[in-house]
């Protein structure tokens, strides 16, 4: 690996990028190498193709919304610090941070991971679950064999379940209150970006 | 009560029979007339005794399970020994000697064989797997630590005079280590059986248990070769031999059971015709590749452990259903009895003057010695392996590994076969070994459950208590996996996909019977035991309220079970009762008057079935992503281990709708129609949307965001009374949105895309089955899209086939 004061030649910003995602320079230099590998026109950012280029994401049930995930609203290439920026909401969670009142919330942070599995279910992103998204989700990742009845009773269930106010829909803090018990740190971290 | 009364009948059977055991020598040779019947007792000893003690043990079992409030606090295994020790004691009163132990020949030969093909067989492959590396580490590194550190202190002890005039040399303490060292399978079933530690925990343990074993073969015949030939003759060569032995013996294990396994998949490929005793080919096979890699002075535990492993896939598709049923339960069946039978001997063992030679320094300090290394080694090797590990274990989840290293059967098998010749104090080691055994299958045992309790182990994972939690848990799988890709983590992820596009094209080609691959490639029969059970609880529900008839007509109303109305139906409908024969043809139609009361009833009765089958469902059909791995390892529970072939169909989805997008050939299908259920919640008419298939994944050349298309479908409520009946529906034409990036041209195409659950009609005509059958075929080959020239074979096959040509 490249002494630090190359990588922060190479990636822009890289200190400011390393203090907002807790990343280690280590690990964003391995990132950018994975950047770089993507972008395969070398234009320095991606597009929707490039990850399309990933087999395996073809394979996943969600991988469309995992893509469009990265790109934020309109916009459809993604720089180098969006997609750290993503990438480090999978960062395990700092459980011995010291705890900074005015630091910055990291994105590996709970409630930053419950956000973004938030936004994979709200695309329309109005901060609601609505009963469509949700029937959306489900059809995406049950198998074929569901009929779109059993779909329809499982997703009016699962509002039933977690809706408190009644509006037929699930807000961020319904979803977060209905998701308290499971243990998300382990659940959306991916370890060797630690 | 009747335990008084099983002892007393106990006793006065055993000593009859023994006493006329002796007494029958003589009275054979001089016979004075005709016998009209006579005592033939020395014609079926042998298989009447061994009959009698399975009896024995089997009633043993019988009566400690009678009372549960013991068995939750003292695991069956510890009662078996007491068991086994009080059988122990009435034959040693009745003989005064020991007449029956545990030899090993019979344990090697009769009683584990079972224990571990039934272990191989139900085996998490996918958990096992993903951890094998730190179980690997644990089982070569671990056990050869134990070995050596016990060796060597005892000896360390021994020079230092702890143990009183005893003599034993340097390599006898090592072969006794060595025997020592092994976690035993056994005896970890027995106790963590009951206490349902989460699953990484389990298999770490009981991978341990059963990968040492190729380590505890070596460890312990080069040992005995050491102690054969004597301290002077060992040099490097010698050990070098030993190093090299540990691989042959490891690897030529493994590879004659994985011979085995494949073997077995090949046969059952062919045993349609003798399905009645199919069963039998793995039980004759699993035994004959332990015996061979026996034979073959290979570690057989080994062999029969991947025997099981590899075939368990093969043999559970290719069979017939009551076939697969039998080898499980039989499989548990003869597991469950051996495991019996052992601990029972144990105990009988153990009253046996002869083998009593006590040195309190000797046992004491192996008891210690064997706990403290234990612990030193596990948390040793796991600070190691948690370094590289995707979830470190936790301290508390070390702490009962260590705790859970139990030694078992094996341990006093290999005891009993020392060579007394060689090793004098060998009746003190096997002595020493029992009560190693007893320590830890009895109270380590009996402690287990308090401590996994006190310590808050994580258990086995307890399953969602909301259909949020448990969809979201499935969204997160699929997320790591999707994350682990882009970010370029080449993992065991890549390994695993490389391994399974291996196995799925390769292997289950050769290994698999057609038909059973088709199966794997859709969820069809999952489906279809979908639609009965739902079928049995409504039965259930009509006879609950009086009777059939009132079914009858409930299904016209309640069709929300229904997938599709029409031909592809029927063969749910065949196999279905007579009563629900009706219902395909009934649906369209408009639903008899049903008074409104009586509709209520029957919704509300749907509606708790329902709740319980949303669940279920999610169980069910939730796509399991690359991580996801769900078993359920006990000796008395079976689940349906569905594989995941969900990936094929996300895939072929995918590539579907991607091929949709570059295609402009017109599919010229007729517009599906859609099922529409209308929940009771809308009373009003309110139009229902019923979202069909979406574009899921990109087109090529978009520049915008996602945007998902959907279709809207509206159906009109029924005048009068709610008609919950599907209506088909009406033209998708009017209502589809056409996202703006898709052309005119592909219209059409787009409709072929549409959910098969919204389809209602499947396309019969012979050109539209031609026409679907590349895309089943071109999600194995991306280039063969062209296929014109499929014979038409599909509209002369029945219905089922149809289905399949879908996918």
């Amino acid at each position: 690996m490249g002494s630090s004061s190359s990588s922060r030649n190479k990636i822009p910003n890289a200190q400011e990028l390393m203090r907002q995602t807790g990343f280690s320079s280590a690990h964003l230099l391995r990132l950018h190498d994975r950047f770089e590998s993507l972008d395969r026109d070398n234009r320095g950012y991606l597009s929707p193709d490039d990850f399309e280029a990933l087999g395996g994401l073809a394979m996943n049930p969600i991988g469309g919304r995992i893509i469009e995930a990265f790109f934020s609203s309109g916009q459809d290439t993604v720089d180098f610090s969006s997609f750290v920026r993503i990438l480090a909401h999978f960062r395990p969670t700092d459980r011995n941070r010291n705890k900074e009142g005015t630091q910055q919330e990291l994105p590996s942070s709970r409630t930053r991971k419950l956000k973004f599995a938030f936004q994979l279910y709200d695309l329309d992103r109005d901060g609601k679950i609505s009963r469509e998204e949700l029937l959306q989700v489900l059809r995406a990742m049950l198998g074929l064999q569901v009929t779109e009845e059993q779909l329809q009773s499982i997703a009016e269930r699962a509002i039933q379940e977690a809706d408190l106010d009644k509006d037929d829909a699930i807000s961020f803090d319904e979803f977060k209150k209905s998701l308290e018990k499971m243990d998300i740190d382990t659940k959306m971290s991916v370890s060797f970006l630690k | 009560g009747q335990s008084h009364t099983f002892f007393l009948l106990l006793i006065c059977v055993v000593s009859p029979v023994k006493g006329e055991a002796v007494s029958q020598h003589g009275h054979s040779s001089n016979i004075t007339g005709i016998p009209i019947i006579s005592f033939k007792w020395h014609h079926v000893e042998t298989p009447y005794l061994v009959a009698f003690w399975v009896l024995v043990s089997f009633l043993g079992k019988l009566v400690i399970e009678a009372n549960h409030h013991v068995t939750s606090v003292i695991p069956e295994s510890a009662l078996l020994i007491c068991f086994g020790f009080i059988l122990g004691g009435m034959i040693w009163a009745a003989d005064k000697v020991q007449t029956f132990r545990l030899t090993p020949t019979v344990f090697f030969f009769y009683l584990l064989p079972q224990v571990i093909l039934d272990a191989g067989y139900h085996m998490p492959n996918k958990l096992f797997f993903t951890n094998l590396g730190g179980i690997l580490v644990h089982a070569v590194i671990g056990t050869c630590w134990n070995a050596a550190s016990l060796g060597l202190s005892l000896w360390g002890c021994q020079m230092g005079g702890a143990m009183g005039d005893l003599d034993i040399g340097l390599l006898q303490y090592l072969l006794f280590g060595s025997l020592m060292a092994a976690v035993d399978p056994v005896a970890v079933i027995a106790v963590f059986e009951q206490v349902h530690v989460n699953d990484v925990l389990f298999i770490m343990v009981f991978g341990e248990s059963l990968l040492n074993d190729g380590v505890t073969v070596v460890l312990f015949n080069v040992f005995d070769a050491f102690v054969s030939l004597g301290g002077p003759k060992i040099d490097a060569a010698e050990i070098i031999k030993g190093i090299v032995s540990f691989f042959v013996v490891a690897f030529g294990g493994s590879l004659v059971g994985l011979v085995f396994g494949l073997l077995i998949s090949l046969l059952t490929r062919c045993t349609k015709n003798i399905q009645i005793i199919e069963p039998g080919f793995i039980f004759v096979l699993g035994y004959l590749s332990y015996l061979t890699a026996e034979m073959l002075s290979l570690s057989a535990i080994l062999s029969i452990v991947f025997c099981g492993m590899c075939c368990q896939k093969y043999i559970n598709a290719n069979m017939d259903e009551n076939s697969v049923q039998t080898v499980r339960y039989a499989m548990k069946a003869f597991a469950n009895g051996s495991e019996t039978i052992i601990f029972v001997f144990l105990g009988i063992s153990a009253i046996d003057k002869v083998i009593w030679v006590w040195n309190t320094g000797f046992i004491l300090l192996t008891l210690l010695f064997v706990l403290v290394y234990r612990f030193i080694g596990v948390f040793f090797l796991t600070w190691i392996l948690n370094r590289y590990r995707l979830v470190p274990l936790e301290f508390v989840d070390q702490v009962i590994m260590s705790y859970g290293g139990l030694r078992g059967a094996v341990a006093y098998g290999l005891a009993v076969m020392l060579d007394e010749n060689k090793i004098k104090e060998k009746n003190l080691m096997v002595c020493t070994t029992l009560i190693v055994v007893y320590f830890t299958v009895i109270l380590q045992g009996i402690t287990m459950k308090p401590l996994v309790m006190w310590l808050k182990v994580k258990r086995a994972a307890v399953t969602e208590v909301s259909l949020l939690e448990k969809l979201t848990n499935k969204m997160f799988n699929h997320t790591l996996v999707a994350i682990e890709d882009i970010s370029g983590q080449i993992g065991h992820n890549y390994m695993r996909s490389k391994w399974k596009y291996f196995e799925e094209n390769w292997m289950s080609w050769i290994l698999m019977k057609p038909s059973a691959r088709k199966k794997q490639d859709q969820v069809f029969d999952v489906f279809h035991q979908l639609n009965l059970k739902d079928a049995m609880e409504y039965v259930t529900e009509g006879e609950r309220r009086g009777s059939l008839e009132f079914v009858r007509n409930e299904n016209s109303i309640i069709d929300f079970k229904k997938k599709s109305e029409s031909e592809s139906f029927d063969i749910n409908n065949a196999n279905m009762s007579n009563d629900h024969g009706a219902m395909s043809t009934t649906s369209r139609d408009p639903i008899p008057s049903v008074s409104l009361e009586m509709h209520e009833q029957i919704m509300k009765a749907v509606r708790e079935a329902e709740a319980i089958n949303a669940h279920h469902l999610l169980d069910q059909h939730l796509y399991k992503s690359r991580k996801q791995h769900r078993h359920r390892f006990s000796r008395s529970h079976f689940d349906i281990n569905r594989d995941e072939k969900e990936v094929q169909e996300i895939f072929q989805r995918t590539m579907r709708n991607r091929l949709k997008s570059f295609t402009s050939a017109k599919m010229g299908v007729k517009p599906p129609k859609t099922i529409v259920k209308h929940t009771q919640k809308e009373q009003q008419q309110k139009p229902m949307k019923i979202l069909s298939r979406s574009f899921l994944g990109s087109e090529g050349d978009s520049a915008s965001g996602y945007d998902q298309s959907y279709m809207r479908a509206t159906y009109r409520a029924g005048a009068g009374i709610e008609n919950p009946a599907f209506m088909p529906d009406l033209d998708p034409m009017d209502l589809l949105q056409i996202p703006p990036w898709l052309g005119e041209s592909e219209l059409d195409s787009s409709m072929v895309a549409l959910s098969h659950r919204a389809q209602v009609d499947l396309p019969r005509t012979p050109s539209n089955l031609r026409r679907l059958a590349p895309l089943r075929i071109s999600t194995r080959s991306t280039d063969s899209f062209t296929l014109e020239n499929i014979p038409d074979t599909q509209s002369a096959t029945p219905i089922t086939d149809n289905i399949y040509a879908w996918f």
